[in-house]
């Protein structure tokens, strides 16, 4: 089989692309390994709900038409939302064909999938930041007695059996998960490296308004000072519950939950053992948001906004106690289970095209791939501080199909005999 | 919103730009970030020993000091010893102090935040009944360490906190004593 361009993934990300491809003429499947908006349909624990407001998710030519727009979607609403999209584009979506390898042919690539195989001239990646978690090596130490689950495994408390729980990583799927089910009943530990806090609501708007009014999401890649760090931030500590409640390490304490410091290692003796770090940690992230509250409050005062929203406001720094434990035993049966909140990362393992560095991640300017005619969507500060949100890619698919498009047209100039090709 | 470029007025005597280049650099070429630190130690008398450090390993070649450096330790004559030179746990402290201080300064420099004068004081609690044994179930090592900065420099406070923060974040002697090392001491 034969197009111009193969987009893999039928999520936002490729959803948005195919909209700008058909916009600009250009011949293209979405090849989709399930069902439209599968991670979401499969990956995603029970109480989720988007962390972006409904308003705030922008597709091309799609947006918000209820009547809730500061509420936050649950997951079979945000899967409705993304299959309306994919119907009302008429994206060309081949559901259940799972790519099983991307490689160069010619003067283009060859996209084998268990459904036949594609010959085309450009590829876009839309396949996803969050395809394998990344659990620490430590996982090897723990008591084979201790249940371990990643985030994608992970669907409700009542999962769980009864008894203390360590939640690992305090980024938004971390506090989330440690919310419910320290208020299922089940005692939670928390442990905390780097983390980002932000308040949900600040000065009467959601926060996610101010990042967007202030231009802040809109922040590209090549203005800010250091683009490795930027896309490495954790995710902000928010939720997307329905009473708009903020959601940190302080309204975790007051449930009950355990702070301590990241899990560092577990001993021969099968105690846990965590970093002395953690009032820094707290430090870092506390004078963090104040200086992303101090760019809102210069914001708003520079475009006479001050008088429309409630008077700026500063919250109360992290409590850490004097002396948080450095050792939990594990051969006690206190703990029952382990979630690992410790992040996630692509999986390539399909892609045959030399572009991965050191770390296995692909090398690209923009989400324009080391390797001519290949192109990445969806992934944490891709092209601007908004990449990895659904109201991201719109933008950014609109960038890459331009490069895509002007590559193409390049080299149908130089090469006459492959617009004969193409037909 | 974009980031404005300034001119830097800042100069705390760090060559950050070549810090940034060896970031570059290493980044590319992972192989030359593997570094090996040594000292060697001798006893002296009773409790008293000298350790030196001379040589260390670095940007895929041998790397020598300057000059020989070299600390005696020993313990006060509350330990019934001589007090030749400062506790091994003192030094640890040392360590951590020039630790710090060393990354403020040079994030400061990067942050073009001009330092006048940088003070800190540490303080670690000790149950010395763990190393005398004489209760199995105190730890041997410090109980908690309070670290004091006082800084005078062209920030605001929260900027001044902001730099012992992420000078916390970048210390090697920090991480040493915050999270645990595999230790392997064997005799020939």
């Amino acid at each position: 089989m034969r197009t111009t361009t193969v987009v893999i993934g039928a999520g936002q990300a490729g959803l948005a692309m195919s909209w700008w491809l058909a916009r600009r003429s250009i011949d293209h499947v979405v090849l989709e390994r399930g069902e439209v908006a599968n991670s979401w349909k499969t990956e995603r624990w029970d109480s989720l709900r988007l962390l972006t407001p409904n308003w705030q998710s922008r597709l091309p030519g799609y947006g918000y038409q209820g009547k809730d727009p500061d509420g936050f979607r649950t997951m079979p609403e945000t899967i409705g939302f993304i299959e309306e999209y994919a119907q009302a584009i008429t994206a060309p979506v081949r559901a259940h064909t799972r790519v099983t390898s991307v490689r160069n042919r010619g003067e283009g690539y060859e996209v084998a999938t268990d459904q036949g195989t594609w010959q085309c001239e450009t590829v876009v990646l839309a396949t996803g930041a969050c395809n394998t978690p990344v659990i620490p090596s430590v996982v090897e130490a723990v008591p084979a007695a201790i249940k371990t689950l990643t985030p994608l495994q992970y669907r409700k408390p009542d999962q769980l059996e009864d008894g203390g729980v360590l939640v690992v990583g305090a980024s938004a799927s971390g506090v989330q998960i440690a919310d419910e089910i320290q208020r299922s009943g089940r005692p939670v530990t928390l442990a905390v490296g780097e983390h980002v806090r932000v308040p949900r609501v600040y000065r009467g708007r959601d926060i996610k308004w101010w990042m967007d009014a202030s231009g802040v999401l809109d922040q590209r890649y090549d203005e800010v000072d250091d683009i490795v760090r930027a896309r490495n931030v954790p995710s902000l500590q928010l939720a997307g519950y329905p009473d708009r409640r903020t959601i940190d390490l302080n309204s975790l304490t007051a449930i009950g939950v355990k702070l301590v410091g990241r899990l560092a290692g577990v001993n021969a003796e099968g105690k846990a053992q965590f970093s002395g770090s953690l009032r820094n940690v707290c430090a870092l992230a506390d004078l963090k948001m104040n200086r992303l509250l101090d760019t809102i409050d210069e914001w708003a005062r520079k475009n006479g906004r001050d008088g429309e929203v409630a008077a700026p406001e500063r919250f109360a720094f992290t409590e850490v106690e004097e002396s948080p434990p450095l050792l939990l035993d594990f051969t006690r049966g206190r703990i029952k289970t382990i979630i690992w909140a410790t992040g996630f990362r692509p999986d390539y393992s399909w892609l045959d095209v030399p572009v991965l560095d050191h770390k296995g991640f692909i090398r690209h300017d923009g989400g324009v791939a080391q390797s001519p005619g290949l192109y990445l969507m969806g992934l944490p500060f891709l092209r601007r501080r908004k990449s990895s949100l659904i109201d991201g890619v719109g933008d950014d698919a609109r960038d890459l199909s331009a490069h895509l498009a002007s590559y193409l047209r390049d080299r149908a100039l130089s090469r006459p005999e492959l617009i004969a090709a193409r037909g | 919103m974009t980031t404005a470029t300034t001119e830097k007025t800042a100069n705390n005597g760090v060559n950050v730009d070549a810090l940034f280049g060896a970031r570059e650099a290493l980044t590319k070429a992972p192989e030359a970030a593997q570094f090996k630190w040594r000292a060697s130690c001798e006893w002296v008398k009773g409790t008293q020993s000298r350790s030196t450090v001379d040589s260390f390993y670095g940007l895929g070649a041998e790397q020598k000091h300057k000059t020989r450096f070299s600390f005696d330790s020993d313990h006060p004559e509350v330990f019934a010893s001589e007090d030749s030179g400062a506790t091994p746990v003192e030094i640890v402290l040392a360590g951590l102090a020039g630790c710090l201080t060393a990354g403020i300064a040079a994030v400061a420099q990067a942050r073009d935040i001009q330092l006048h004068s940088v003070k800190a004081t540490l303080e670690a609690g000790m149950d010395i009944r763990g190393i005398l044994g004489a209760d199995p179930d105190v730890r041997n090592g410090f109980d908690g360490i309070k670290v004091t900065y006082k800084i005078d420099a062209d920030a605001s406070p929260d900027d001044i906190k902001a730099l012992v923060a992420q000078s916390q974040k970048r210390s090697a002697v920090y991480d040493i004593i915050t999270n645990p090392t595999n230790v392997t001491v064997e005799v020939k």
